[in-house]
């Protein structure tokens, strides 16, 4: 394309359309990612002004070295009892996944979303947060439910939305909603969470409560106007909330250069908010961990809100309908040079003389197995029907629950809607 | 009282009563609405209960649901309806669906007020009537005032009520009802019986019309200023008109609309917004499905055109006397 008005002195100008730096058939190249040494960086006190986090925002908060030791001022000293009990959830996370992942292939349920190489965002930080604080997730962070001990079987009876599915088959499956696990309801539409998190934070400043918030968005979804605006009002009225962005590098097929991610960091966001920011390895459970914590301090002491960069990557495709090797080389995740959350983890409970060959073959099977009971008892509770005739729901539940009291037009359209299965029946 | 007045004594009434009420929106706090309708009540409950935002829609309702999510009632100001817009996405993806979506988990005790309507020379970002966007989204009510009781009544009735309820207020008729004949002087509202509005508390319940005038010719449906307009015209003309105030748009209240049209055998619906898709559609519709042995006519509609709000050409726009009378009238020649 060439523009028909020329003024010679002046050259021509181009747009700029970030690429990634390997697409499929493409050495997979992850060298321009510079990270810094384990324990390297400081760790500021909890009443650190947000312009005294700018350089941690250009850098990486990382407690393990690649020798699996825990160092540095990050180091959250847990004990060997804690760290086990952060490992055996995100081992749950991968096989939980593992198991849904094949119902979808199988036609048991018709969608499914795993969060492989991001179970330590989810886990480690709801390890590090009170029970009762509240937890405003995107749909990848499945880890917060079953760190917090949400029956996994109730989890799967939403993927099948069958008849024990507690969102009576009105959700897409994934889109987990609990008020009793501090578990905000999930929505389709990107970023909406993040305003609503600072909202929930706001409401608890208002009531004198101590309880905060953790929200969270993608890389991708940070290009949302509701970013934005969750960020401005967290900064404004210095909410105790936790703003997570879990950038796994994808946002479907499109690297995080496309979100804005190319010549700054996400992190970087919160320093023009005048919001203390951190940017962590999130694929380093210790790391996750510390800057949850030290965010969550912040918050409980009225001291405002922290926007936290889980720097991660996205192993899987982005659903069971998407295929990465179409726009990204194939097995890109198993080169990311932050590793695995769960070997990390794993090595450090190693080193440290808590974990062993014997144990893991013993966890691996308990979890397996436990996985297993859980999906056979929501099988038991059927799984996705298809028909249009025979649902898992009393149909009439469709009206029920768009307001408090069913309006008559609600009430004409069930009957309806009973009329018409009849008729199907016949 | 003045509309203003009456939404002014509402929040004070219910912030007063319960402590889980707060206001805010753009301009809400200390300077107390651009139309005052927030006024003292940052210095009376606090600026934890009454504050300013930024601006911006979409964070005012995204934070707001987040509130109401926690257990708070907010009452939660769009300075004007033409910019609900930024925050459409909150209002129809999230607080019209939290608790379907949720099964009943998450309600949301939330309200939405905001300024609407034409006829004061606002122009296109000053003047539209988007109740028909709200009224197409499941899980949302909307409810539009006429007078200051009923505001007032209404706007507590909102706040109480368990589901997310939008408030549109016509700005028109803030400071006294407007009848459409713009050439004359505006009366205040203090000589009008709607203006008697109690001090204390009292709701008009969602969901239901008003009769605001008995007749046997045709029935005549509108709301918001459009009531003290067919009020005016069909005097003029010397038509015996049944008036209805909707006053809820969602739910409607069909029995009352039902029973005056049986009666009347014709039907006329009135509205500022424009035509095509607007809320008068879906009155035809009902009307037209519920009543069709009954109507001696075709239902016929008195609406704003199918463009944008104009600035210098308001007068020909907005649907005054001359197009309300002459709707009516061929609703009552066949």
């Amino acid at each position: 394309m060439t523009s028909d008005i020329e003024r010679p002195n002046r050259p021509a100008l181009s747009l700029h359309v970030p690429e990634p730096n390997a697409r499929p058939g493409d050495e997979i190249d992850f060298s321009h990612i510079v990270i810094p040494a384990a324990g390297s960086v400081r760790k500021p006190d909890v009443s650190a002004s947000p312009a005294e986090t700018h350089e941690l925002v250009y850098s990486l908060v990382r407690v393990l070295d690649d020798d699996g030791n825990a160092v540095g001022m990050w180091d959250p000293r847990l004990d060997p009892d804690q760290l086990r009990r952060i490992y055996r959830d995100m081992v749950v996370v991968r096989i939980f996944d593992d198991r849904m992942y094949r119902a979808q292939r199988q036609g048991k349920t018709s969608f499914y979303m795993k969060s492989t190489g991001e179970e330590a965002v989810a886990v480690a930080a709801a390890h590090a947060l009170d029970r009762e604080d509240m937890t405003f997730p995107t749909y990848r962070q499945q880890g917060i439910l079953v760190a917090r001990g949400y029956p996994l079987r109730d989890m799967m009876c939403q993927v099948y939305s069958n008849r024990a599915d507690p969102l009576k088959g009105r959700q897409l499956p994934i889109m987990y909603s609990s008020r009793d696990y501090g578990f905000f309801t999930i929505s389709g539409n990107l970023a909406t969470q993040y305003p609503q998190a600072v909202g929930w934070a706001m409401a608890s400043a208002i009531r004198g409560d101590s309880r905060i918030a953790s929200a969270y968005i993608g890389d991708g979804s940070t290009a949302e106007g509701d970013f934005h605006a969750a960020v401005t009002f967290a900064g404004v009225y210095r909410a105790p909330v936790i703003l997570n962005i879990v950038n796994n590098q994808w946002a479907i097929s499109s690297f995080s250069g496309i979100a804005g991610g190319d010549l700054t960091t996400f992190a970087a966001r919160a320093v023009g908010y005048g919001i203390a920011g951190l940017r962590v390895d999130g694929n380093d459970p210790l790391a996750v961990f510390a800057a949850t914590r030290w965010a969550a301090d912040r918050a409980r002491l009225n001291l405002g809100p922290t926007l936290i960069e889980m720097f991660t990557y996205r192993v899987e495709g982005h659903s069971t309908s998407d295929d990465p090797s179409a726009y990204r080389p194939k097995n890109a995740g198993a080169a990311w040079p932050l590793g695995d959350p769960i070997a990390r983890l794993k090595q450090h409970l190693v080193v440290l003389g808590e974990w062993d060959d014997a144990r893991e073959a013993d966890l691996l099977e308990t979890v397996e197995a436990e996985v297993r009971a859980a999906q056979r008892e929501a099988e038991k509770q059927g799984t996705l029907v298809t028909s249009s005739i025979e649902f898992p729901q009393d149909v009439t539940t469709m009206f029920e629950d768009v307001f408090e009291q069913m309006p008559w037009h609600l009430r004409e359209q069930q009957a309806q809607m009973v009329a018409e299965l009849e008729a199907k029946r016949k | 009282m003045n509309m203003i007045q009456a939404i002014n004594s509402a929040h004070d009434v219910m912030m007063a009563r319960d402590d889980t009420v707060i206001a805010m929106g753009e301009d809400v706090g200390f300077f107390g609405g651009v139309f005052r309708a927030t006024e003292h009540l940052q210095k009376k409950y606090g600026s934890n209960r009454c504050f300013d935002t930024p601006i911006s829609e979409n964070g005012i309702i995204g934070t707001a649901i987040g509130m109401a999510a926690y257990g708070l009632k907010p009452v939660a100001e769009i300075q004007f309806a033409d910019y609900i817009y930024p925050a459409f996405d909150q209002l129809v993806s999230e607080a019209a669906r939290m608790r379907y979506r949720t099964a009943g988990e998450w309600n949301l005790s939330l309200t939405v007020r905001s300024p609407y309507g034409g006829g004061i020379f606002g122009g296109q970002t000053h003047s539209q009537s988007p109740e028909s966007l709200f009224a197409h989204v499941a899980g949302l009510k909307t409810v539009i005032p006429s007078n200051p009781y009923d505001a007032k009544g209404l706007l507590i009735a909102a706040i109480e009520d368990p589901d997310p309820v939008l408030f549109f207020e016509p700005k028109r008729i803030y400071n006294g009802p407007f009848d459409g004949f713009f050439d004359r002087p505006v009366t205040p509202w203090a000589k009008h019986p709607k203006a008697e509005v109690p001090e204390g508390h009292y709701t008009v319940p969602l969901g239901k019309a008003a009769v605001v005038r008995e007749g046997e010719a045709v029935t005549v449906i509108a709301y918001g200023t459009m009531v003290h307009v067919v009020l005016a015209t069909i005097e003029a003309e010397g038509i015996d008109a049944e008036v209805i105030d909707l006053r809820t748009i969602l739910p409607i209240d069909m029995d009352t609309i039902e029973e005056s049209v049986k009666k009347t055998g014709r039907c006329v619906v009135v509205h500022e917004a424009t035509r095509t898709g607007g809320f008068g559609g879906e009155l035809s519709a009902l009307v037209q499905e519920r009543c069709f042995y009954h109507l001696e006519a075709p239902v016929e509609r008195a609406t704003g055109f199918d463009t944008p709000y104009p600035h210098s050409l308001e007068w020909a726009y907005f649907p005054g006397p001359i197009r309300i009378g002459t709707a009516i009238k061929k609703a009552l020649e066949v």
